[in-house]
């Protein structure tokens, strides 16, 4: 279908304008600025501002450009002295209540208001009243206000409604006394809020934690790739004297449009964090000390090589966080094969690796992000979105505001933002989505594979009925199985009758793994199962959990935290027992230092380089913005170094990117895929299905304790969700049944561990399910984030 | 000829040293224009560009809002400023430095200076001894401005009508 072009004239050029289109929206692709406040190509248009007033040849007054549809043969002048005049005359109102302030406001020298006042403003005020003065609110950590500079553009208040999906600021009262304020004085929480700090036209709302600390004009910006979670959000660090000052989004239509989440905005704080390990260090005796690179590979080295000519090389477990690089993945995997079959995996909280060899070649969307919005109707499960890939919840809810149907199934209410067809919380996932299959199989007369016939429910609930009958109706749905899923006690079952629903009602089936790498991971060799490149692989290898199951003599920890980045009970003795423990991280903990004995101080994501692959499989490579800071190194030159002084194959590459051109022509030379194919299912053993214990431990990742960057980032840490997530939360029902109330300790017991934890109630939670969020000290050693839990006591209640 | 003539009647006169003599003499009871610098100074204008000063308000704040106009008007960036939010949420300077070595004395920062913070005084007389000591810090600049207020503003009233 081709577009209807209309023909109009615009200062006396002939244009061509799809018809329909704003006029503002063709001025901007041809290049003709017209001056504008409140529009915004991404929001609503309100035409409030009148800022984008022209002349046009049939009314008689100006109009607004960014609400003025264009018709064949209109006349616009742009700069006509009446357009001028015009703009000219809403200047001098804006600026009647806007303070003369700009030097010490953080937006000079990048504000919209400033620029338009040295084009159309007047030298002189003609205003000898007193101006308006406002209030300022406290929106929390993240956003600084200075709400008497505000021109009421509504900007922050469209993209609540709109993208956000939270409206959190809103206008109150009328004429000259209208506000933006929050309703009921909140903070602002949305996982996106940081966004209206790019938003806001003026300097009303700004960015707390750079607050003054930088002007617009003395910043560099450099782009760079958010490194938090799989979808890849482009980002632009600017940087002020090699020092990072604050990070805002890159534009990418393709993946991030003009968003980004605060995760990814605030989280460069960590950078600079006192935890932060600049020099290299040995433990000898149970005392640290400082020393030179050359005697810390040394001392790493000969550990390793003693190890492995002692023990053999699979006495070496590595673990490598699923925020790695490409380069450091395949590098680490390398450094594996070397040592003589060392075990490799990125998978850190992942319990049940049955169905590995079941797997796509890489988990992820696989497709783009605006194709997969296209498609008609999506099943989530076991993904709280918002939380663990924010901007990819935003997607979803675009979608679903175009006209997408959305069904979610999680233990938990996840607040989605937007209209769920079918919001199903249930404790029992595994059983839940055996339903849906029942239903399935019901609803189609297919052949269920015997190995799942032990899985089938006896009850089949409306929910699973309704999802079923969605899946199968659609013309082209997807089941996406997130992180909570993956890291299910019983992953195994639900992945293989996901997979089994999609192949018969003939649905994308996709994984949603944590970590910005967790698509590349698995083509980069980072899991054990697989080849560099993704190939399948006949050699057995050690999984992440096997590896600590049966503890290792060494371990290379690389960009991972221990007791924050992994779940498993065992890893602390693992840890402890290993003769050998190498630490290649960008901070230090303590379980680090009473883990590990060489440490080597890595560079964080803004003074490395290297390459993601993301959620939708684009390969995005990014440089260091800034210098590492003290003697740390870039993680793949550490395992460069590693490997050649240890002189194996493979580690003589001089650059991040001569690495991956060598990994993504191995990976061209794979087919697109490994799976078995529909036959395989006979292959298949029968599985018992997973018993529901009493009390489930749910331990969903917090947004802002992520990762070892998220988690030193002090304005996210004290977001009041993040305060939240230190309680143990559990359903009011529960809680009443147990004579508790919000406020109470309680003791629970997880495997061996103990722990005593303040209780909250949340309707959010499904029943019999006990949310403690991992990433805090006090949850650490509680071990696998989904497991049985016990209630150990009946505590006083106060 | 003529002229041949002439000037040997002036030399047999001594006509030339006479004239040369009658100005030292002249001079010799006129009034001395040299100066006993230090003790005496020639008058400076009020708009003299010498030593940078920060100033301070009467109530002892400092003017300085670090907003960093002079830093980039500076055509020899002989400045340096850092800037941090301040215990009360005032926007204030961490760190102001000029270098009076590479400082061109053009004047360009007390005109950016939307507060009238950073100055030019009217001391000339300076030195420094050790390197780095032409860094004038934010320290060294607000003593400055302590020091010579009461010259400081003197000088910007003076100017006032003009500016």
């Amino acid at each position: 279908m081709t577009e209807q072009l209309v023909t109009i004239e615009v200062d006396g050029k002939t244009l061509q304008a799809p018809k329909g289109a704003m006029l503002i929206e063709v001025l901007d692709e041809k290049g003709i600025y017209v001056p504008r406040f409140c529009y915004h190509k991404k929001l609503s248009i309100p035409a409030n501002c009148r800022m984008c007033l022209v002349e046009v040849d049939r009314p008689p007054k100006p109009v607004p450009a960014c609400a003025t549809p264009v018709a064949d043969g209109m006349k616009v002048w742009t700069r006509s002295p009446k357009a001028i005049e015009a703009q000219k005359g809403t200047m001098e109102f804006l600026l009647i209540n806007h303070p003369l302030d700009c030097p010490i406001c953080d937006q000079g020298g990048e504000c919209e208001l400033q620029d338009m006042s040295m084009g159309y403003g007047s030298d002189v005020s003609r205003f000898c009243e007193g101006k308006r003065v406002v209030a300022d609110e406290d929106l929390g950590p993240l956003v600084a206000t200075e709400m008497t500079r505000c021109i009421h553009c509504t900007r922050c208040v469209r993209f609540g409604a709109e993208i956000a999906g939270m409206q959190e600021l809103g206008g109150m009262y009328r004429g000259e006394h209208t506000r933006i304020e929050t309703y009921v004085g909140k903070t602002l929480e949305s996982e996106l809020s940081g966004n209206v700090i790019d938003l806001c036209p003026v300097g009303a709302l700004t960015a707390k934690p750079s607050r003054f600390r930088a002007r617009a004009w003395e910043l560099i910006a450099r782009p760079s790739i958010a490194p938090h979670d799989g979808f890849g959000s482009n980002i632009e660090c600017h940087v002020r004297n090699q020092e990072l000052i604050r990070v805002i989004p890159r534009e990418n239509e393709a993946v991030n449009e003009t968003w980004i989440a605060d995760r990814d905005r605030f989280s460069y704080l960590g950078v600079y964090h006192e935890d932060r390990m600049l020099h290299p260090a040995i433990k000898t005796d149970n005392q640290w000390r400082e020393t030179s690179w050359d005697e810390a590979l040394e001392a790493a080295v000969e550990g390793l090589r003693k190890i492995a000519s002692e023990c053999g090389g699979d006495q070496i477990g590595i673990l490598i966080a699923p925020g790695a690089t490409l380069e450091e993945m395949l590098l680490a995997r390398r450094l594996a094969e070397g040592l003589g079959g060392a075990s490799i995996d990125h998978r850190l909280r992942q319990q049940d690796f049955s169905q590995d060899a079941w797997m796509p070649r890489s988990p992820g969307i696989g497709e783009t992000y605006p194709d997969f919005q296209h498609r008609d109707y999506a099943w989530i499960v076991g993904a709280d979105l918002r939380r663990q890939i924010p901007m990819f919840a935003h997607r979803v809810r675009a979608a679903a505001e175009a006209g997408m149907r959305v069904s979610a199934l999680h233990a938990l209410d996840c607040g989605w933002n937007f209209e769920l067809e079918n919001n199903w919380i249930q404790a029992n996932i595994p059983n839940a989505v055996a339903q849906v299959a029942s239903a399935v199989r019901d609803k189609t007369s297919r052949k269920l594979p015997s190995a799942l016939k032990k899985l089938m429910p006896d009850l089949i609930t409306d929910e699973a009925r309704a999802i079923a009958e969605d899946l199968i109706a659609a013309s082209s749905a997807g089941l996406l199985l997130g992180a909570d899923v993956i890291h299910h006690p019983a992953f195994g079952q639900i992945f293989l009758l996901a997979r089994w629903i999609s192949e018969v009602c003939d649905v994308k089936l996709s994984l949603l793994p944590e970590g910005a790498n967790g698509t590349g991971a698995w083509l980069a060799g980072a899991v054990p199962h697989r080849e560099i490149g993704g190939f399948s692989s006949d050699v057995s290898r050690l999984d992440a959990r096997a590896m600590l199951d049966s503890p290792r003599a060494a371990y290379i920890l690389i960009g991972i935290e221990p007791d924050m980045d992994c779940a498993h009970e065992a890893i602390g003795p693992a840890l402890k027992q290993a003769r050998h423990v190498v630490t290649i991280h960008s901070f230090m903990n303590d379980a680090l230092r009473e883990f590990s004995h060489v440490a080597l101080p890595a560079a964080t994501f803004a003074e490395n380089e290297g390459s993601y692959i993301n959620l939708a499989g684009a390969w995005q490579d990014f440089s260091a913005v800034i210098p590492p800071l003290g003697e740390a190194r870039p993680c793949w030159k550490i395992l460069r170094m590693l490997g050649s002084m240890m002189e194996f194959d493979g580690f003589d590459s001089v650059s991040a990117s001569q690495i991956a051109t060598a990994l993504r022509q191995k990976i061209d030379k794979n087919p697109e895929s490994v799976a078995t194919g529909s036959d395989g299912w006979d292959m298949q053993q029968s599985i018992e299905s997973w018993e529901m214990p009493r009390w489930l431990r749910m331990g969903s990742m917090p947004v802002y304790r992520a990762d070892g960057m998220v988690r030193r980032s002090e304005p996210l840490n004290r977001m009041p969700q993040t305060q939240r997530n230190q309680r143990l939360h559990m359903h009011p029902a529960d809680l009443h049944e147990l004579n508790l109330a919000t406020g109470d300790h309680l003791s629970v017991r997880q495997g061996a561990t103990e722990a005593v934890l303040e209780v909250s109630a949340d309707p959010a939670l499904a029943r019999g399910v006990i949310y403690i969020a991992p990433g805090f000290k006090s949850s650490a050693e509680l071990g696998w984030h989904y497991d049985a839990i016990q209630i150990i006591d009946q505590p006083t209640t106060t | 000829m003529i002229r041949v003539l002439q000037d040997f009647v002036k030399s047999f006169l001594l006509i030339e040293l006479l004239k040369g003599m009658a100005l030292t003499g002249r001079k010799m009871f006129a009034p001395k224009i040299t100066l006993y610098f230090p003790e005496e100074t020639a008058p400076r204008s009020p708009r003299f560009r010498g030593l940078h000063a920060l100033r301070r308000y009467a109530n002892g704040e400092e003017r300085c809002i670090a907003c960093k106009l002079c830093e980039a008007v500076c055509p020899a960036l002989a400045i340096t400023i850092d800037s941090e939010q301040r215990e009360d949420g005032s926007r204030r300077t961490t760190r102001y430095d000029i270098d009076l070595f590479k400082c061109i004395y053009c004047g360009f920062c007390e005109e950016a200076c939307p507060v009238d913070a950073i100055v030019e005084t009217n001391i000339l007389e300076y030195h420094f001894e050790q390197r780095g000591e032409q860094i004038m810090t934010k320290g060294k600049l607000l003593a400055v401005g302590e020091q010579h207020e009461q010259q400081i503003a003197a000088n910007r009233l003076l100017d006032a009508p003009y500016r």
